[in-house]
């Protein structure tokens, strides 16, 4: 539902000297495009170069590994943020990643793994608040900033990322683009072609932080206190 | 709290802000530190004038076309089931609010920081409706509890507490008995506040960049308190400035980082988000319902004058963290809820002159506020404009300025009395003056002397020297 526009915008075009409000897309001819030239030449190996630098500034801890040795490179930085339970999303990804043996086998270990589950509804809300890691796949990884891009989905529910204590985000080397520019494009595209875009968009860069008192960097606010990217080479 | 946070005159207000010198040093400090990480955004990201005539161009444009922007932008989100409202003043904006808390029967409101629910009072209005809402941006929290004190910046809106006063209000209202250690203090914030996104009923959150193209509202934060406010409710109310829009996704990947880089310094914030609509069939989290809220209170009656282009501002507050002014008297002296020079240029055009004239004048015109600007908005030309517009048109300029002005305007005017009057000015000046200056001056001199010097007027007119210079250099 729409309400009062008519008028609202009635006087807003009237405030810009026109008769009616605008209804033909104005043209866009801009000037200045600097983000074509920023980080646009840059190949995939430079890019994992500038993403490794940038995760030191944003307290997030940067593992490179190939998909042979995920399994065993993931329940590492499991056991080092201290175990479960586990929250992850319900997306083929996992197993085309070859993670499906390591997920049956951490429950007999005693380490919890919930997979989001639409059927069971709210309830996956008060499963992944309990959990200790969230582990999600990036969707679009933004070297320049240290971004994982994340579109919330049927299985892809948007509080895996943000409720558990500590986030570990799987970034298959695929994903890395220079820096926002490309992820706006590629969403922008979308849009044009008609395509219906995640409710949810979310750019996510490093854990959760604030410096509202006294300007002191606190790190692990509301969202993870933690954070680790593993970059997985998916040639 | 709506834009205007005290009844105090704005001297009254700086006489005592500046007795304060914890907030002083806390507002210099935060300036340096935050002024200094921008620089280097800056220069990092290179280019930087380019990217800031690019921000430029892209919100003029959407400024000139903002009738098509906001049609397009509503469209969009109702096509993805939510609801839009046009709120052409600030009590619609509450009232469309209310209006939904009452439908949901809903008692705990939760937040995201948001300057124009600030400037419609909002949340007064939800109080008396008897909601319980609760600010979740750390700054916001503090402020909340510590009842209801005014946020002094637009980014760091409890700089002017240190962690002590902090620690007090916590220890007061939280029943809080660890140390004045920040990651303490938020820590206890962050189990304080889980429980309360837990139990929400309506979340509401402010808009740093409505998306046309898609019907998308963009937030931006570090805390994840956005995420949280608006996955958790199963109802979400977005409220936005009519001019807080971009044309597509492409505008909005250039605005957030110019926005970041100005703010605090970082290329991103750690938490972005592009919101659309109300959840979709088969998600769990996130609204069932999305309301946006956009806001005019005012804002159309500055476009298409002289002043649009304060309202390309992405509240960034980089000009805050220049300005010389606002570092010695502090964001509360401003009496709005935006203070230093952007608040100095809109607050008189949203709250009118009658409670704001002084504002165009606490500023020294030194140009480092438009210098800063991310999105090139020329504010001291503004405030100089401003104060054009005070005396010109509404002959409000201050009485001292105005019989200063006046008694100029004769002694100037008539050759005899000039003549004499600057004659006499070093003589009649002698008693007030010494080592060449003036620190207790008489008069209209007085508000002048009162905070610094004036140099004694010269022993020799410039004519009298002009002429002898003339004559000595043989040319008379």
């Amino acid at each position: 539902m729409i309400q009062n526009r008519e008028a609202f915008l009635a006087n807003v075009a009237s405030r810009l000297s026109r008769t009616k409000v605008l209804t033909e897309r104005p043209e866009r001819n801009w000037n200045y495009r600097p983000q074509d030239k920023t980080l646009t030449d840059k190949t995939q190996d430079e890019l994992v170069d500038i993403l490794r630098d940038q995760c030191r500034l944003i307290h997030t801890e940067l593992i490179e590994t190939d998909s042979a040795a995920l399994p065993n490179v993931l329940a590492e930085a499991v056991a080092a943020y201290g175990g479960g339970p586990l929250a992850i999303w319900q997306d083929p990804r996992y197993e085309a990643f070859g993670l499906r043996e390591k997920l049956q086998s951490w429950p007999k270990q005693g380490i919890d793994v919930h997979e989001w589950n639409p059927s069971i509804g709210y309830d996956n809300i008060s499963i992944v608040e309990k959990s200790n890691i969230g582990i999600t796949f990036s969707d679009i990884t933004l070297a320049e900033s240290g971004t994982v891009v994340l579109f919330s989905g049927e299985g892809k529910g948007r509080t895996v990322s943000l409720l558990p204590n500590k986030y570990i985000a799987l970034i298959p080397k695929s994903t890395i683009v220079p820096r926002m520019t490309q992820a706006a494009q590629q969403i922008s595209k979308q849009v044009q072609e008609g395509k219906s875009i995640a409710s949810c968009i979310n750019f996510i860069t490093g854990p959760s932080n604030s410096a509202d008192i006294e300007m002191n960097l606190v790190v692990g606010v509301h969202g993870p206190v933690k954070a680790a990217y593993i970059v997985i080479d998916d040639k | 709290m709506a834009m205007k946070i005290g009844n105090e005159k704005f001297k009254d207000n700086v006489n005592k802000q500046m007795e304060d010198t914890f907030m002083r040093g806390a507002v210099a400090g935060a300036q340096e530190r935050l002024r200094t990480r921008r620089l280097d955004a800056a220069e990092e990201l290179g280019n930087w004038e380019e990217w800031r005539s690019h921000g430029e161009e892209i919100r003029q444009h959407t400024l000139d076309h903002l009738d098509y922007y906001l049609q397009e932008l509503s469209e969009n989100l109702q096509k993805r089931g939510g609801h839009v409202f046009f709120a052409a003043t600030a009590e619609e904006a509450n009232d469309y609010v209310k209006g939904i808390v009452k439908e949901k029967r809903a008692k705990k409101i939760l937040k995201a920081k948001s300057m124009v629910t600030e400037e419609i009072g909002l949340n007064a209005v939800l109080e008396q409706e008897g909601c319980d809402v609760i600010e979740t941006d750390l700054g916001e929290y503090i402020l909340q509890l510590d009842d209801h004190d005014p946020p002094s910046h637009i980014v760091t809106p409890a700089l002017h507490k240190n962690k002590e006063q902090i620690k007090d209000v916590f220890a007061e209202k939280l029943e809080y008995k660890q140390t004045s250690e920040p990651e303490e203090l938020a820590l206890h914030a962050r189990e304080k506040l889980r429980q309360e996104f837990l139990q929400a009923d309506i979340g509401i959150t402010g808009c740093n960049f409505a998306i046309a193209e898609s019907g998308s509202v963009g937030l931006v934060t570090n805390e994840g308190n956005a995420g949280m406010v608006s996955d958790l409710p199963d109802t979400q109310i977005c409220v936005m400035g009519m001019e807080r829009i971009v044309p597509t996704f492409e505008e909005f990947e250039v605005l957030v980082g110019l926005l970041t880089r100005s703010a605090v310094g970082q290329k991103l914030t750690s938490y972005i988000t592009a919101l659309t609509g109300p959840r979709t069939a088969g998600e769990v989290d996130g609204p069932s319902e999305f309301h946006l809220v956009i806001v005019d209170n005012g804002r159309s009656g500055i476009l298409g004058t002289e002043f649009q282009s304060v309202l390309q501002c992405i509240r960034c507050a980089a000009c805050i963290n220049v300005c010389p002014v606002y570092r010695h008297i502090g964001g509360h002296s401003y009496n709005s809820i935006y203070p230093g020079p952007i608040g100095a240029v809109l607050t008189p055009l949203l709250g009118g002159y009658d409670d704001f004239k002084e504002l165009p004048y606490a500023s020294t015109l030194c140009a480092a506020c438009t210098d800063a600007c991310p999105v090139k908005i020329p504010l001291h030309q503004l405030l100089h404009r401003h104060r054009q517009v005070i005396v010109e048109k509404e002959g409000r300029a201050p009485i001292s300025e105005k019989m200063a002005m006046k008694a100029f305007g004769i002694g100037a005017s008539s050759n005899p009395l000039y003549a004499a009057g600057s004659k006499v000015a070093s003589s009649v000046m002698k008693p007030f003056t010494k080592d060449e200056t003036i620190s207790k001056g008489p008069g209209p001199l007085k508000a002048w002397t009162e905070i610094r010097d004036f140099p004694a007027p010269n022993k020799e007119r410039f004519r009298d020297w002009f002429k002898q210079h003339q004559k000595e250099s043989g040319k008379a």
